[in-house]
């Protein structure tokens, strides 16, 4: 894993670390072991994009934005459309984004997305063709990372989610097909517009281990001060990618129990997203410049 | 049985502000006109534009005499002489150790200014040089006073007293270094079994009370063994909670107004005081708290 906050200012001392050991199930900002920080999000923040997201979880705060474009399918998936992700680092999350710094990380956190959002039952690709083998609609997924405090793999795709959730696409009016060439007509009405189904649409957890416990939504320090952690990425209760971050090795037992913690953790952030994704009125006034 | 995941909209933000009916002094932002006399000599966070003063930072107005400044309400830490301050050393080097104290500049804490082990007046040989890593390690925490500051505004810091030294275990919480009240003493040993640093720089160390019977050993001897039991940690992470509620509503940090809010606290669980209204709850309280003990 990366670590994040500067390695020079701010690498907790080895007594710290001893703290930070969570024997007793409480953690230095109290929760316990399971515990999520609270979290904000707001939708359709960025006007000119098919479909937007901001999640701000304690100190992390990620923008996605949605945008479409026609496109030709890959040739030998004539009936898929194209999902494409992209992570950006602000320098202004962190020093050490500045210049080619957070590439590593965003390669990795791109990557993890697309092997996340691969399978079929994950996310449907068919859904985005406009016409087999010439025509489909492209998504890019771009992500913003705004600041860095820590979990910011659950963030991303949670935000990622929720941009999802709130893309439009637009509706074809028409097709004509004259030779190699094909207009598109899209539909007049601005409001027609089809909605993605994300229901299946993965939420990754990390779970971090600390000394013999593992623990979910570590803050920067605590990242700090694992030795290693694992993402779990959940579709409707089934893990669709899991990747290792950290240089710590982990005992099967212990890996096992992860991924099932994983698992529960994951239906709860289900739950708590479709609930307040379900309290947006539309029209809604956008509300981080309130 | 875990908590629920908390997971809001922006457009239900809880407004954290805690003013309640007091003479809130003018803020100024960047650019905004102070003066259009010519009668004034420029402070710091000022300049002057078509013969006017104008603010070049958020913060308020001082005016000593005809000299116009503006403090700026967040900043990175200004150092005076005799600060008591809390810093990571980030880097040794020969005859000092570098330490992150929030301000511009990088500290430095010479070995000639601290007290090493054996004796306050020993000679400090060329073995001690070699020694250094031994005594501070990068990624120490440390409190130390500010004992000089140089000419480019970087600090000069030293542990040549008894309660000054490496800290132990117990967590950092960081906030606006203007928060700190400046008061007689910042080493506060709270009767629910905790004890605070508050560093003028705005870092400040929680840990629990430590019984100091060993023999003095300069402060470089640390217990890596002993455990913090549940209820000291719960209590330490209630301060921290606490001490994050009053920051996030700009309530001044001392030690009567963390005790008031740990008081206050005590009606919600350890895991609701991360939610923002109760944060901004117990804020509101201790405000009321304070203004009250303060007409008294």
């Amino acid at each position: 894993m990366l670590i994040l906050s500067s390695e020079k200012t701010d690498n907790p001392a080895r007594i710290e670390r001893t703290y930070y050991l969570i024997s007793e199930n409480i953690r230095i900002d109290g929760r316990e072991r399971e515990d999520y920080r609270p979290m904000e999000i707001e939708t359709d923040v960025v006007s000119h994009a098919f479909g937007s997201s901001r999640l701000r979880l304690a100190n992390t705060d990620v923008l996605v934005a949605v945008k479409i474009e026609v496109d030709a399918p890959y040739p030998e998936r004539p009936l898929e459309g194209k999902l494409e992700f992209f992570v950006d680092c602000s320098a202004n999350a962190t020093p050490e984004f500045e210049g080619r710094g957070g590439e590593e990380l965003a390669v990795e956190l791109s990557n993890c997305l697309s092997s996340a959002y691969r399978s079929e039952e994950v996310f449907n690709l068919k859904k985005l063709c406009i016409m087999k083998g010439r025509k489909c609609w492209k998504l890019y997924v771009d992500i913003l990372l705004l600041e860095v405090g820590g979990n910011l793999f659950d963030a991303v795709s949670i935000a990622v989610k929720a941009a999802l959730w709130n893309t439009q696409i637009p509706k074809i009016k028409s097709i004509n097909v004259d030779g190699s060439n094909i207009d598109i007509q899209v539909c007049d009405d601005i409001f027609s517009c089809t909605k993605l189904d994300v229901t299946g649409a993965p939420l990754m957890v990390t779970v971090c281990k600390i000394g013999d416990k593992c623990i979910v939504d570590p803050n920067a320090a605590e990242e700090q001060c694992s030795v290693g952690a694992v993402v779990v990425a959940v579709s409707r209760g089934n893990i669709c990618t899991i990747s290792q971050t950290g240089t710590g090795s982990f005992h099967p037992d212990t890996f096992k129990s992860c991924l099932i913690l994983g698992i529960s953790v994951a239906q709860r952030l289900e739950d708590s997203l479709t609930e307040t994704l379900g309290e947006i009125k539309a029209n809604q006034d956008v509300g981080f410049l309130k | 049985m875990p908590q629920k995941i908390q997971m809001r909209l922006a457009s239900n933000r809880v407004d954290t502000s805690v003013v309640i009916n007091r003479d809130i002094p003018a803020i100024y932002t960047p650019g905004q006109i102070i003066s259009n006399q010519n009668e004034f000599l420029r402070g710091h966070g000022t300049y002057e534009e078509n013969g006017q003063l104008k603010a070049s930072v958020a913060g308020v107005r001082e005016k000593v005499d005809i000299l116009i400044s503006v403090r700026p309400l967040k900043s990175r830490y200004h150092g005076k002489v005799g600060d008591v301050v809390v810093g990571r050393i980030i880097e040794v080097q020969q005859k000092r150790w570098k330490v992150n104290t929030n301000s511009i500049l990088d500290s430095v804490l010479l070995i000639s200014s601290v007290n090493l082990p054996g004796g306050e007046l020993r000679r400090r040989s060329a073995e001690d040089e070699h020694m250094m890593r031994k005594y501070l390690q990068e990624g120490d925490l440390i409190s130390a006073e500010v004992q000089s500051v140089y000419s480019d505004g970087s600090l000069s810091l030293h542990t040549r007293s008894l309660k000054y030294g490496k800290l132990g275990q117990g967590v950092l919480v960081k906030v606006f270094p203007s928060l700190i009240k400046i008061s007689k003493t910042h080493f506060h040993n709270l009767s629910i079994g905790v004890s605070l640093i508050l560093g003028t720089n705005g870092f400040i160390w929680i840990c629990p009370i430590i019984n100091n019977t060993e023999e003095n050993v300069g402060g470089f001897v640390q217990n890596l063994e002993e455990v913090v039991p549940k209820s000291i940690r719960a209590t330490m992470a209630r301060i921290r909670n606490c001490i994050l509620a009053l920051a996030q509503s700009k309530v001044m940090l001392f030690d009567s107004s963390i005790t008031y809010a740990y008081e206050e606290s005590t009606k919600y669980t350890l895991a609701e005081l991360l939610l923002p209204e109760v944060m901004a709850d117990v804020a509101l309280s201790t405000q009321q708290k304070l203004i009250l003990s303060e007409t008294e």
